[in-house]
């Protein structure tokens, strides 16, 4: 088994799965169940200021969307920071820390944007002997009606002046945790890295209304007749984070800025994706509200298979290892061509292939009067959607032609040499060739 | 070959090869990649899983199945395999239905349990064909451990037992390990030598010292093995038939359903065993089904199953009992043999109608027999053994039994479901105890 220990901006743990700050980690009972289940660490319910806790909505506060077998793949929710007392969270992480002293315990913070709010809250958060902050710049509803996460994500240079107030006013180490509620994840970045942070997270819950109530005409979840928009997470939102963490990881003004990546992680298949894209550990929440903390069990065999069999000996071998190959449209090589391929043997002879290729998309899929579907190589563009929309995993697969052959739908030859959108004729742009 | 199906007596190659070899495949055929995909995509991971429960070796299903779901079988073979070292056997013979798939809320939900067993099978057959032993044997304790009978019980004992470092001398008096994997399962079950593939691949933890031929009671005595080791366990199954006290009950052609298919389960060819034409099963639990169907399969024209009491107090269970049916099995219940009539050999068996409560109704009928078997029950074999409970050796809820240092298990134990996997968890808990008592003792 491979050792998946993991030093994040010097914060060690057994394991890369923190769980995200949100409810499984609200209280002692949960994390320290969940630290027996085996997660790594966990970034503590985010704590607000102290005096009065805010209040939650008393009706639903959770919407969600399911794929087939209502298997839930989308959540939203309108809960805001933790609504128990300041002290007793402060008093909780500490006697939890103690016991459990190997495993990352970070605190979650949100203050209102003054100074004086950070340093109060850093000093005695810093007395529970908690291993980091994360400063949630996240929220995107009701907090951010206060001036508060998203509504500070969303401005770079608060960002980057609440970050420099944390590392002015601590010693520990700074995680700023990102909006994805923004057009372009890179500014927040660099303004946090600007203002000293350590690492950034992200991301938080998308903006989102999951779904209407059709006879009282209200968004769900619905209080009373009404509804907010709420944070969206879970596997759905996955792909839009890997994209942002790619970002991050490749914007050359943010390199090297250690990401702890969150975003619909439900698998150690998941979490291995976000490290390769640059992320050096993952963070969890809405497959634990899912699944329970016993799914981490799986995230821990499955990377250390996977890691055992790569031959990585430590999961910093695989953190950003696919970042380079993240690359920009006009990159990519023109002269890789593929075509689809059904393999007969596994074909079940749905014909869902034949209605996406004929109606919307290259009709390079023939079928025959006993449903026999086969790819027409001299229509077929290679776009993939059949290999999508296909039931069976690895029935079609995108054969790449040799260098040499003919492309039937072009009547070009497949040319060895790499040649991208820059240096193509078509392009009225184009950088002369060598 | 109509001709030799209809010859009477006892003969062989009533079927053609052919027909025999896929008589004889998988009764259920591996799940391809695809299909286990699916399977494991419909297990809901519930909190503190019913089929675990429902499991005697308390595998972690609902953990398996995702980390099938999630692409890392072997992972999820070591999972099944810390719990139950025969996992890959039990995936095949386990009376799924009973078990694991009646606790599966889908099977609540939807009348169609998740595929346990067959996912299970999916895992540990990927682990195995890779050749890979996911366990290692611990430093050496010095300490040596004498099991008796390498079935299920002796087998998962003997692994556990070697796996935490002490020395373990495997005794059988068989010329095979294996126990009823490898003389009593059903073909169809176990094909291609799975029983005995297993036990090589078990083996590979290492510590263990297999002896064969060594029947306790003639070449090895208790008494000398309590003194030759720190701890002895006994998983000899049961060894002997209960007969059923009829006269001519040893008319020729008649036969103890267990000899026949252990002769079956060693056959190299199929169409050199002989089977009747006209069979007669006496007996309503697993043996009495799996000799039934195997006798079909054989080529046999007609087999009939007599059970004495109802169909719903036959111990196999309602899906054996539909196998049975499917493969052409007929079966009668509620009907007691009282005679078994023939000149030399069996031609007839009598029966008697009788109630639930096995009062005889007066109303009878015969049975065509060219060949009958006897499949009602197995008993315990041996002197000088541990204090009995009723007809079985009487132990704790660790095995342990009425001598010190002598644990047991398995079928030659009282309680307990006679089952492998049932065997395996007394096993695997019995070497937990032997272990726990000998690293106490320092
Ligand atoms: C025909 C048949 C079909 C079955 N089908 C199924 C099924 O489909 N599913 C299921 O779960 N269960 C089934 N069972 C039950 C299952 O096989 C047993 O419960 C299980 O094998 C018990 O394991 P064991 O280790 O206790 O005993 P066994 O498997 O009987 O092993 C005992 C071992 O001890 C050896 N031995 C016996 N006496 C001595 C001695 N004096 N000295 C040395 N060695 C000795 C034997 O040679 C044997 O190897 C079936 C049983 C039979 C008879
Ligand atoms: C009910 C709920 C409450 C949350 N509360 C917080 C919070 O207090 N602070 C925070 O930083 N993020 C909060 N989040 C966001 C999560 O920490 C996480 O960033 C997000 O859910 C994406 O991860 P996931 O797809 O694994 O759920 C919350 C999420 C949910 C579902
Ligand atoms: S999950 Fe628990 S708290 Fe939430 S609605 Fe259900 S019972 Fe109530």
């Amino acid at each position: 088994m491979a050792d998946l220990t993991t030093n994040f901006i010097g914060i060690t743990s057994p394991n890369p799965f923190w769980l995200a700050s949100a409810p499984p980690t609200d209280k002692e009972y949960n994390v320290r169940r969940a630290f027996e289940a085996g997660w790594g660490g966990v970034v503590w319910k985010t704590l607000g200021e102290a005096g009065p806790p805010v209040v939650n909505v008393n009706g639903p506060r959770y919407g969600a969307i399911y794929g087939a077998d209502r298997r839930l793949l989308g959540l939203n929710n309108i809960e805001l920071i933790t609504d128990r007392p300041l002290e007793v969270n402060l008093k909780e992480m500490r006697r939890v820390k103690r016991d459990w002293p190997d495993r990352a315990l970070i605190a979650s913070l949100m203050v209102p944007v003054n100074e004086d709010a950070w340093r109060e809250i850093l000093q005695r958060v810093e007395d529970t002997g908690c291993d980091g902050v994360e400063l949630n710049f996240g929220c995107p509803h009701g907090m951010s009606e206060r001036g508060m996460g998203s509504a500070v994500g969303q401005v770079p240079e608060y960002v980057g002046q609440v970050a420099y107030w944390c590392k002015k006013h601590s010693n520990l180490p700074v995680i700023v945790k990102l909006t994805p509620n923004i057009t372009d994840i890179r500014k927040p970045a660099q303004a946090a890295k600007e203002g000293g942070a350590d690492a950034v997270s992200l991301i938080n819950t998308i903006n989102s209304i999951t779904s209407v109530d059709l006879d009282l005409f209200a968004p769900e979840p619905t209080i009373d007749g009404q509804g907010a928009h709420g944070g969206y997470c879970g596997p759905a939102v996955k792909p839009i984070a890997l994209n942002m963490v790619a970002e991050i990881a490749r914007d050359p003004a943010t390199a090297g800025l250690p990401i702890s990546g969150i975003g619909g992680v439900t698998t150690w298949r998941d979490a291995a994706e976000f490290m390769a894209l640059g992320a050096g550990n993952v963070q969890v929440c809405t497959a634990a509200m899912t699944y329970g903390f016993k799914i981490v069990q799986e995230m821990i065999s499955g990377l250390s298979q996977y890691m055992d069999d790569k031959g990585f000996t430590s999961v910093d071998q695989l953190v950003g290892r696919a970042v380079p190959n993240v690359v920009n449209w006009k990159d990519l090589n023109l002269n890789y061509v593929t075509k689809a391929k059904i393999n007969q043997d596994d074909c079940i002879n749905c014909g869902r292939c034949y209605a996406a290729c004929e109606d919307t998309s290259h009709q390079a899929i023939a079928m025959s009067e006993d449903r026999v579907f086969t790819v027409k190589d001299d229509e077929c563009v290679a776009c993939n959607l059949c290999v999508n929309v296909c039931p069976i995993e690895g029935c079609i697969t995108m054969e790449r032609m040799a260098a040499g052959m003919v492309d039937p739908r072009t009547g070009e030859v497949v040319r060895e040499e790499y040649a991208n959108w820059t240096t193509h004729p078509n392009n009225p742009g184009r950088c002369a060739a060598e | 070959m109509r001709d030799r199906q209809l010859a009477p007596g006892i003969v062989a190659g009533r079927i053609d090869a052919a027909a025999l070899q896929g008589n004889f495949t998988d009764l259920h055929p591996p799940l391809d990649d695809h299909e286990a995909l699916v399977a494991a995509d419909r297990c809901y991971f519930c909190h503190d899983a019913p089929c675990i429960t429902a499991c005697p070796t308390s595998i972690d299903i609902p953990l398996f199945i995702r980390q099938i779901a999630t692409g890392t079988p072997e992972a999820a073979a070591k999972t099944i395999l810390s719990q139950n070292i025969l996992g890959g056997m039990c995936a095949r013979v386990c009376p799924t239905e009973t078990l694991c798939e009646e606790a599966c809320v889908r099977e609540a939900a939807e009348g169609q349990p998740v595929l346990i067993g067959r996912l299970q099978r999916y895992a540990t057959d990927r682990l195995m064909d890779k050749g890979v032993h996911p366990f290692r044997r611990a430093a050496p304790t010095g300490r040596r451990v004498a099991v008796v009978g390498a079935g299920p019980a002796g087998l998962a004992c003997a692994h556990r037992l070697a796996m935490k470092g002490h020395d373990v001398t495997l005794y059988d008096g068989r010329a095979k390990p294996g126990g009823l994997n490898e003389f009593g399962i059903a073909a169809y079950k176990s094909t291609d030598s799975f029983a005995a593939r297993e036990v090589d691949w078990l083996m590979q933890i290492g510590g263990i010292t297999l002896a064969t031929g060594q029947r306790l009671g003639r070449e090895i005595v208790l008494d000398q093995l309590r003194q030759d080791h720190d701890a002895v366990f006994l998983g000899i199954g049961l060894g002997g038939v209960n007969a059923l006290g009829l006269a001519g009950e040893d008319r020729e052609g008649m036969r103890d359903a267990v000899d026949f298919i252990s002769e079956l389960r060693q056959a190299d060819d199929l169409s050199r065993l002989p089977v009747g034409r006209d069979v007669v099963v006496i007996g309503g639990g697993m043996t009495a089904v799996d000799a039934a169907v195997q006798a079909k399969l054989l080529g046999a024209l007609n087999v009939t199953l007599v059970y004495r009491r109802g169909r719903d107090r036959m111990n196999a269970s309602r899906y054996e009992q539909d196998l049975a049916a499917s493969k052409g099995v007929r079966i009668v219940t509620n009907a007691t043999p009282i005679a078994v009539h023939g000149n030399g050999a069996v031609r007839e068996v009598e029966f008697e109608y009788s109630d639930d409560d096995l009062r005889p109704t007066g109303e009878r009928f015969r049975l065509a027999a060219d060949q009958v078997f006897k499949a009602i029950g197995q008993t315990l074999e041996g002197a000088d053994l541990p204090a009995l409970d009723g007809r079985k050796i009487a132990v704790s809820d660790r095995g342990r039994t009425s001598l010190p240092g002598v644990w047991a298990g398995g079928d030659c134990a009282a309680g307990g479901d006679d089952l492998t996997v049932t065997a395996v968890a007394e096993g695997r808990d019995a070497a937990e105890d032997i272990h726990a008592t000998l690293m106490a003792e320092g």
